[in-house]
């Protein structure tokens, strides 16, 4: 444990270690969200009080879950960077951020266009939609933040500050649909229960959503690649890397 | 299929626009994302590529890196040090 923690503080043992991972998480992500995106697109059957619109279901609940999967990723992330310093979970914060704030846009648009037909309006100010607009809020101030500093380690400890505070949020996400009234459904999966949709619905939603997830996990790993590459700039084995061309792989095993 | 026809899978019952509107935004900004993230990737390294030629132009690679490696470093000595106090 203690040993992978300490290698873990090695940029190019991760860098490696990043690399053989990225194509696993590629290409079977793209398999599993792919197919659950036909699946539930063209295969699965019609809501019987939505009709075709419940569709956007299988790209909407993967990425609003993404969206606050990443940020406690993130608040984890920024725990470890204020406790023990790790530069490598600042890293993370700052590669995930701009993918979180892509992926809650992504969950308020297609929220919003599945909420015209299906309770005739596009937004309402209720719980759960402002909550995830204050997430977006934060995403934006992390980033905005990260680039604020010209020093990187008050940057870092900034950006774990404010990451760590928004975590209150979540819950807030998480309980909106059950403490107030609201238009939002509640929870298709909840960990105690079976889920309330038949199997030809959930199955391709949930494929849909370890897809994304893998498919987050290759993109992160590769933005933290990147600014590892150019944190470590000065090191041997990143100009070793640099003049092979960048690429995500490293050539020689071993640290 | 859960579609008779292609047209209909298309018009999904009038909610087509919708449903299809989703599937193209979402589409299009995991595009954006990957490209972002690449267009990052390049620019890094090609910041870093063209600084390692500006420090030594015309150079192999191995001299090139034990060059920059190298460099000019100030050593404080004892010597310096008595030249400043006096």
């Amino acid at each position: 444990m203690w040993q992978f923690f300490h290698k873990l503080g090695s940029p190019k043992w991760f860098y490696g270690i990043a690399g053989r991972f990225m194509p696993w998480l590629l290409g079977l992500g793209l398999v599993l969200s792919l197919a659950g995106i036909v699946w539930g697109l063209a295969f699965a059957p019609q809501d019987y009080l939505q009709g075709n619109s419940y569709r956007i279901i299988f790209i909407h609940v993967p990425t609003a879950f993404l969206a606050q999967s990443v940020y406690m990723m993130m608040a984890v992330a920024g725990v470890i960077t204020l406790v023990w310093k790790m530069k490598l979970a600042d890293v993370f914060v700052r590669a995930a951020a701009p993918v979180g704030a892509i992926l809650t846009v992504l969950a308020l648009f297609t929220g919003a266009v599945w909420g015209k037909p299906t309770w005739g309006t596009w937004w309402i100010w209720d719980a759960r939609l402002t909550s995830m607009l204050i997430l977006l809020f934060l995403y934006l101030g992390i980033i905005g933040l990260s680039h604020a500093y010209s020093d990187e380690k008050t940057a870092a400890r900034a950006v774990a500050v404010l990451t760590v505070v928004g975590v209150v949020n979540i819950p807030i996400i998480k309980y909106s649909v059950n403490w107030w009234n609201t238009l939002h459904q509640p929870a298709t999966f909840k960990l105690t229960e079976k889920p309330t949709m038949v199997p030809e619905m959930w199955v391709p939603l949930l494929l849909a959503v370890l897809g994304t997830y893998l498919l987050f996990g290759w993109v992160s790993l590769y933005r933290m690649q990147t600014e590892v590459l150019r944190r470590e700039r000065r090191t041997r084995w990143v100009k070793d890397v640099i003049a092979a061309g960048g690429g995500s792989q490293l050539k020689s095993g071993g640290a | 299929m859960a579609f008779d026809s292609f047209s209909a899978f298309i018009i999904m019952e009038g909610h087509g626009p919708y449903v299809w509107t989703c599937y193209g935004v979402f589409f299009l900004l995991m595009a954006l994302i990957t490209w972002l993230s690449v267009r990052d990737r390049r620019r890094v390294v090609r910041t870093q590529q063209r600084e390692q030629t500006v420090a030594s132009p015309g150079q192999t690679d191995t001299v090139r890196n034990e060059r920059t490696g190298g460099g000019f470093q100030r050593i404080p000595t004892s010597q310096s040090e008595s030249i400043s106090k006096s």
